[in-house]
């Protein structure tokens, strides 16, 4: 028994396998089915192939053996997967195989040039079931080479052969041959090369081990096989259809031709479940197509291409339902498809695998592309389309598609990919309503018989509805054959497009297309004449464009919903958007005029209604530009007169005539604030006057410009333990401003907000015509009450119209102040000079008095301080705020006691101001009765210390007393001068002569010129005669500089008397035109006594004996002689008088003093002594000191002291302990001196004279001589000292 | 819609736009207003993904019969809308990529110009021949002075689909 079967594809399309049953041949199609490797849409997937392969039949019949094994055989044959390498790089992929098997036919092999792929039959298996030599040669070798002769004849060259072996048939021959098989024959025979093409399948039936591993060895070879012919015969297939497709460029070639042979392997890929692929040749057609379209649009067009520029003949749009539209395909085969068809045909293929891909969303974005690109393709190739039958086709496929895909998924799968079919529905939308405006669907008055004309054709255009639908309620087809029929039906299908694709848009966030559509859907309903529907979603767009800026669309959508609001007789809001409008430079002028004209005409209409009035915003009509006051100040007094001229620039594209514009003003009183005093005022509030207002963007959202600006400062966080820098940043402080939610819109259009103010105080300004652009109002008030004045708010108004501008901002503000008359006298120069005429400044505030001819003030004069009266004074009239300016005569007449002013007239609220020149008298101050080295003179009491003096000046104030004519009492001001100059005298002594030295400091910041320096006695001691030592007559003395003066005092008579000087010198100014009045001389008193010397003091230091120099550190001898020039006098008459017989002596006390640590005093550094009251008594002491340094050193210094004992009364112990007393006299010691002189005091301290709790005490007192009565003739000698010549480091001292 | 976002989205004000053919300016206009729309959407898509090596170039953001709106958006979220004409088939990908990168280039200038202030309306002659049509808008993001989140459109609607040419 022999069976022979041809494993080939099964095909979609045949209907009817063409197999027949031959007596020993079978012949099998096998289809090769590829695993599904995602099992969500298998049930779709599945059912074609499955259908295909059912179509086929077996061979029935005498093929027992196949018949038999073919059950096992096709089960489980796609049981294993394969793995299928693939050409050109393509990934390798696992598969199942599953055949079909037909009877092997003669014809059914492929001649040369077939294209079919899916009845390819890839392998031809011959079963034989032989086991018998004989019979092998008899018949079935002779089968077999007739098969392969065949097959050879057709160069088939996938085959195989399969033996059965069947034990028990082998049992019944006995007559087998042992040594070579059947098998081994047939190898023998027919597969000279290829062993493996002749497989053995021992007892199929059977269940043992052995026909299971039989089984297992069978199946992979011919899964190998079939799946090598198979690989080898697409290649080939590819290859043909490439050279294919080359060819395209030839005349001849056809793209339906070309589409049917790479549909072909569409199929193939789509049954292996490899969509993928599948998709890809649907793909490559289209962008082949595209690119033909294209081509053609540049000029290059091909033959073929013209079949599809026939005229659209029918619109029905998509079909999707069925997996493939054998009815399309067939057209596209015959060559008779439109663009449409075909376009239609290729989607609806292109969708069914996106579909089996799980792909619905790319479904819907690669429908609008298709209807998007056939739209242009149409337009591209130039096919004639009658008016609405794209719009029909795109309409009906938009709802197609959204239907196909709601049909293949859930609810939540839709809600959360609303996103991808938006587009369609709004596109839907869109069709629909152009297809309504085409067929008269939307006007009022319904179709007329052209528009029905239209519709009829469309609906012609549309077919029969297609079976697969019929009986679907809401097909597309329905819907749009609904649609158009009636205006009611229409409606409602297009609002709920609308609505459904609003909700749509707005579920994904895609407002701004909710809006463009709610702006369409308000356009239908204008055209319906429901403009109160209208309304709401023109000011939802019109809001969202003026939100972000549009300037276009918000003048569009403004122009729709002013008509809207016309015909809902929204008069206010009506005539709010016209003013928006007549102001808007993107309308043309007319149409500008026409809104501005509406306004008006509105106005001229309603004048015979007084009391309605409607308030309107003013930034639309006009805007506040700038502001400006007169005064510029923006301050008058009360009375006055205040001019206001505001810019306003008129956005009408008319002149306008406004009946009154008015500024209303909110008056407050502040109280107590220094702000508001007329001072205040008058000084600060000083601007050029104009306020500019910033100009309202107004078609732009405050977004770009009212936002703050940004705070941001520096932050530095420093860790606390080391204070290292942890943390550094930038911090915005006012995030809170700016990350402020925006209220959306709400502040853009505030049409009700506007509310008008009544206020007690109005500027008005009536009958204004207001031209285009920039205009000046000018308002002027007499200002009455004092107070602050706020500008609130701007109303223009024509009519009953009133153009409202709320608020008034930046904040603008006049003040009116009233004021008392005032005077005030100051210095013109910091201080004021005492001595030199200086200048004073009058400033006579009128405030609310009038200042007449014949008012005067009234200077009671003091003494020290004289007016000078000049030959012209003039006086300055200033208004208040210094605008103005006259000058004016002053006459001043002067009597003992009393200087009069008269003062210019001058109206109230004006300023007098004029300078006089004020003359005080250098008073000298009193000498100091001390003749101290360092007199400072205390101020007279008259006197004190100005605190604008100079440091160190002395100052006097004089009081002047004014009667002013407005006053009953007077006013009293003090006058601070300062004394320029400061004086101190000391007495100088060479020997017994004696002099005196005068120093001038000058104190000023100006140079003076002394003249005529004087010191007279002025005590009557006529035998004390002054001779001056510096003869010049004149002394420049600079600022912050000293001249000193030099006298020498020589007298007659011994002791002389005390001097009583009176050092007087005259000084004028350096620089400076010549005085009128002559300056009284600067004078300076003091007294010197007891200048006489009584002691002279001699200090020599002596080196060492036998040494001609005196020695670093080697002992030297000082020798101070004291001698005393005089007897007995008038000075020495003290307690430190001792009288013994007639001897008369004092005490008196020595020191050594050496401040620059030169020498070392060895033992005793003073000591009391003993001195004779006569002329020519010496006294020698002698003291070993020792040099320190090297060098010419100072001698050092001997004090003389007088030595008082204590106090007669108390016990007269002359202690070593005791107490020094200073007796007011600055005694020059110190602490570390009188440690020095340890054996005399071994404490002591510096007590002034007040000391009195100490007088009990008995101690000795000090008291330093004079500084006349001692003369140190060794002061200043040096001594020269070497160092000892032992130093091997010489230290020089450089002091 | 959280209130940050919404302050972001709300500020797409435009900063510079132009259409070449003036007769059709106010369609294009709603049309880039619209595709602001697609364009957050793709930003805030993208956000999630990959923020630092993120592409510019937005693509197709939705094509219409008539035209194909494209999107860009700089780093500073200044986003670049081009319309063009559908049947413009010569300006593909890579031709707006490269138109975007110099509408880029140019916006950059306009920065730069020390006499412009960030915010304002960018005030150009900046017409080409070839251009129908060229806009660029722009919004404020919740930080103004940083001047990001700004958008910035060109409109084309040409057939010869030329690039602009410095």
């Amino acid at each position: 028994m022999v069976s022979l079967l041809t494993v080939c594809l099964a095909t979609l399309l045949t209907e009817k396998l063409p197999w027949t049953a031959a007596s020993a041949r079978l012949s099998t199609q096998a289809a090769l089915m590829g695993a599904a490797p995602g099992r969500g849409l298998e049930g779709n997937a599945k059912q074609e192939p499955h259908d295909g392969r059912r179509r086929l039949r077996t061979g029935a019949g005498d093929h027992n053996l196949f018949t038999s094994i073919y059950p096992p055989l096709s089960q489980q044959l796609p049981r294993e997967p394969m793995e299928w390498r693939r050409s050109y790089g393509r990934a390798p992929k696992m598969i199942h195989l599953e055949s079909n098997f037909v009877q092997f036919k003669e014809e059914l092999l492929p001649k040369e040039g077939n294209k079919a792929l899916l009845t390819f039959p890839f392998l031809h298996i011959y079963w034989t079931e032989c086991c018998d030599t004989e019979v092998y040669k008899a018949t079935v070798k002779d089968d077999l080479t007739k098969w392969q002769n065949v097959l050879k004849a057709h160069s088939s060259v996938d085959w195989l052969i399969v033996v059965v072996e069947n034990d028990a048939k082998k049992k019944n021959k006995t007559n087998i041959l042992p040594r070579t098989s059947i098998v081994d024959k047939i190898r023998n025979d027919f597969c000279n090369k290829q062993s493996d093409r002749c497989v053995v399948l021992s007892d199929p039936l059977k269940d043992s081990s052995r026909t299971q591993e039989s089984w297992n060895a069978f199946l992979t070879k011919l899964r190998t096989l079939l799946l090598m012919s198979f690989t080898k015969n697409l290649g080939k297939f590819e290859d043909d259809m490439r050279t294919l497709r080359e060819k395209r460029t030839e005349p001849g070639w056809s793209f339906c031709e070309y589409f049917m042979v790479q549909e072909e392997l569409a199929f193939v890929f789509e049954m292996l479940q490899q969509f993928e692929d599948a998709l890809v040749q649907y793909d490559e057609l289209d962008a082949l197509f595209s690119q033909y379209v294209v081509n053609f649009g540049a000029g290059d067009g091909a033959n073929w291409l013209t079949f599809f520029c026939r005229p659209v003949k029918s619109w029905h749009g998509l079909g999707l339902r069925k997996p493939i539209d054998m009815e399309k395909r067939g057209l596209i085969q015959r060559q008779e498809a439109a663009l449409l068809d075909l376009r239609g045909y290729l989607f609806s293929r292109q969708c069914t695998l996106l579909l089996f891909l799980q792909r619905p969303w790319e479904v819907a974005q690669r429908a609008l592309e298709l209807l998007h690109s056939c739209v242009q393709e149409l337009r591209l190739l130039e096919v004639s389309v009658p008016p609405g039958a794209l719009d029909c086709w795109v309409f009906l496929s938009c709802l197609e598609v959204l239907q196909r895909i709601e049909g293949c998924c859930d609810r939540a799968q839709i809600d959360s990919n609303i996103a991808h079919m938006v587009g369609l529905w709004s596109y839907a939308t869109e069709k629909l309503k152009s297809l309504g405006y085409l067929c008269g669907l939307v006007s009022e008055k319904g179709p007329n018989s052209e528009d029905l004309n239209r519709t009829v054709d469309l609906l012609a255009g549309l077919g029969a509805e297609r079976p697969e639908t019929a009986n679907t309620a809401q097909s597309p087809y329905k819907k749009l054959k609904e649609a158009l029929s009636s205006v009611e039906a229409f409606e409602k299908h297009y609002l709920d497009l609308s609505h459904t694709t609003i909700e749509m848009h707005t579920s994904v966030g895609r407002l701004r297309s909710a809006k463009l559509v709610g702006k369409d859907l308000a356009e239908f309903y204008m055209r319906k004449k429901s403009p109160q529907k209208a309304e709401v979603y023109l000011q939802g767009a019109l809001k969202n464009y003026l939100a972000e800026g549009w300037v276009l669309p918000v003048t569009h959508t403004r122009k729709q919903l002013a008509e809207c609001q016309k015909h809902l007789g929204q008069m206010e809001n009506y005539l709010q958007t016209s003013s928006l409008l007549a102001s808007d430079r993107c309308l043309t002028e007319e149409e500008r005029k026409y809104f501005c004209q509406e306004i008006l005409s509105f106005a001229s209409r309603q004048e015979g209604s007084p009391g309605h009035k409607v308030v309107l915003p003013m930034h639309s009509f006009a805007q506040l530009r700038d502001l400006h006051f007169d005064p510029s100040n923006a301050v008058v007094h009360a009375g006055g007169i205040l001019s206001l001229e505001i810019t306003l620039c008129s956005q009408m594209p008319v002149p306008v005539h406004m009946d009154q514009i008015a500024v209303n003003v909110h008056f407050s009183i502040e109280k107590n604030s220094y702000r508001k005093t007329a001072e205040w005022l008058t000084k600060h509030k000083t601007s050029n006057g104009i306020i500019k207002f910033p100009s309202e963007a107004s078609p732009f959202p405050a977004s770009q410009s009212s936002l703050p600006a940004l705070e941001l400062s520096e932050m530095f966080e420093r860790s606390p333990s080391d204070s290292s820098l942890t943390t550094t940043g930038i911090i915005c402080r006012n995030v809170h401003v700016l990350l402020r939610r925006q209220e959306s819109g709400s502040s853009l259009e505030t049409a009700s907000g506007v509310a008008l103010e009544d206020g007690a105080h109005v500027l008005k300004c009536s009958s204004v015509t207001l031209e285009p652009g920039a205009n000046r109002v000018t308002f002027r008030t007499q200002a009455k009450e004092p107070g602050t004045y706020t500008l609130r708010q701007l109303c223009a108004s024509v009519g009953p119209v009133w153009f409202v501008l709320p608020h008034i901002y930046p904040i603008v503000q006049y003040d009116v102040y009233s004021q008392e008359p005032q005077l005030h006298v100051e210095p013109l120069a910091d201080s004021l000079l005492a001595g030199i005429p200086q200048k004073v400044k009058f400033t006579v505030t009128t405030g609310h008095y009038t200042v007449r001819n014949g008012d005067s003030l009234q200077l009671s004069n003091a003494e020290a301080m004289l007016i000078l009266c000049q030959a012209e004074n003039r006086a300055m009239i200033y208004s208040n705020s210094r605008e103005e300016s006259s000058t004016a005569l002053l006459r001043i007449q002067s009597s003992d006691k009393v200087t009069s002013i008269g003062l210019p007239a001058a109206p109230a609220y004006h300023v007098i101001e004029f300078e006089l020149e004020v003359l005080s008298s250098p008073s000298a101050p009193a000498a100091g009765v001390e003749s101290s080295v360092l007199a400072s003179p205390e101020p007279p009491g008259k006197q004190k210390d100005g605190q604008r003096a100079a440091v160190g000046m002395i100052t006097m104030d004089h009081k002047v007393s004014i009667d002013c004519p407005w006053s009953i009492y007077s006013t009293v001001i003090a006058l601070t001068f300062s004394v320029p100059f400061r004086t101190t005298h000391s007495l100088l002594s060479a020997g017994t002569r004696k002099y005196v030295q005068v120093c001038v400091q000058n104190l000023s910041e100006l140079d003076f010129e002394l003249s005529d320096s004087n010191l007279e006695d002025t005590g009557q001691a006529s035998d004390l005669r002054i001779i001056p030592l510096s003869t010049q007559p004149q002394q420049h003395i600079h600022s912050k500089q000293s001249v000193f003066f030099v006298w020498e005092l020589t007298w007659t008579r011994e002791p002389p008397p005390a001097l009583n000087g009176r050092f007087s010198v005259g000084f004028s100014p350096a620089a400076g035109e010549q005085l009128s009045v002559s300056l009284k001389p600067y004078t300076y008193e003091f007294q010197v006594e007891n200048f006489f010397t009584l002691y002279t003091v001699k200090a020599e230091i002596l080196p060492a004996p036998g040494a001609q120099y005196c020695r670093t550190g080697s002992l030297c001898s000082l020798e101070v002689s004291i001698t005393r020039l005089a007897a007995l006098l008038e000075v020495d008459k003290d307690e430190a008088l001792v009288e013994s017989d007639d001897y008369l002596s004092t005490k008196l006390m020595y020191e050594v003093v050496d401040n620059s640590s030169n020498w070392a005093v060895c033992g005793k550094s003073c000591g009391v002594l003993s001195m004779p009251l006569a002329a020519r008594a010496t006294h020698r002491v002698r003291m070993e000191v020792m040099p320190l340094f090297a060098g010419a050193l100072p001698v050092p210094d001997v004090r003389l002291f007088k030595y008082l004992p204590h106090h007669s009364t108390h016990s007269s112990q002359l202690d070593a302990d005791s107490w020094i007393e200073s007796d007011g006299l600055p005694v020059d010691r110190r602490l570390d001196d009188q440690l020095d002189c340890s054996s005399v005091w071994s404490r002591g301290s510096v007590h002034s004279a007040s000391s009195g709790e100490l007088k009990g005490l008995p101690m000795p007192r000090l008291q330093a001589l004079p500084t006349g009565q001692v003369f140190n003739s060794s002061t200043g000698t040096q001594v020269l000292v070497i160092p000892s010549q032992d130093d091997h480091v010489l230290e020089v001292s450089v002091t | 819609m959280e209130p940050k976002r919404k302050a972001v989205h709300s500020r797409n004000y435009p900063l510079y736009i132009r259409s070449t053919p003036m007769e059709n300016e106010l369609k294009f206009h709603y049309m880039v207003h619209t595709s602001l729309d697609v364009i957050e959407e793709k930003i805030s898509a993208m956000g999630k993904a990959l923020v630092d090596q993120r592409e510019l170039y937005l693509g197709l953001l939705y094509p219409t019969e008539d035209y194909k709106v494209y999107g860009y958006v700089t780093n500073s979220k200044v986003k670049f809308v081009m319309v063009v004409d559908s049947s413009n088939t010569a300006l593909r990908d890579n031709e707006i990529r490269s138109m975007f990168r110099k509408l880029h280039n140019s916006y950059t200038d306009v920065m730069c110009n020390p006499f412009y202030n960030p915010g304002d309306r960018i005030q150009s002659r900046w017409a080409y021949s070839p251009y129908l049509a060229a806009a660029f808008c722009g919004g404020q993001s919740p930080a103004p002075q940083l001047q990001s989140g700004k958008a910035f459109y060109q409109i084309i609607a040409d057939a010869d689909g030329h690039l602009p040419s410095r």
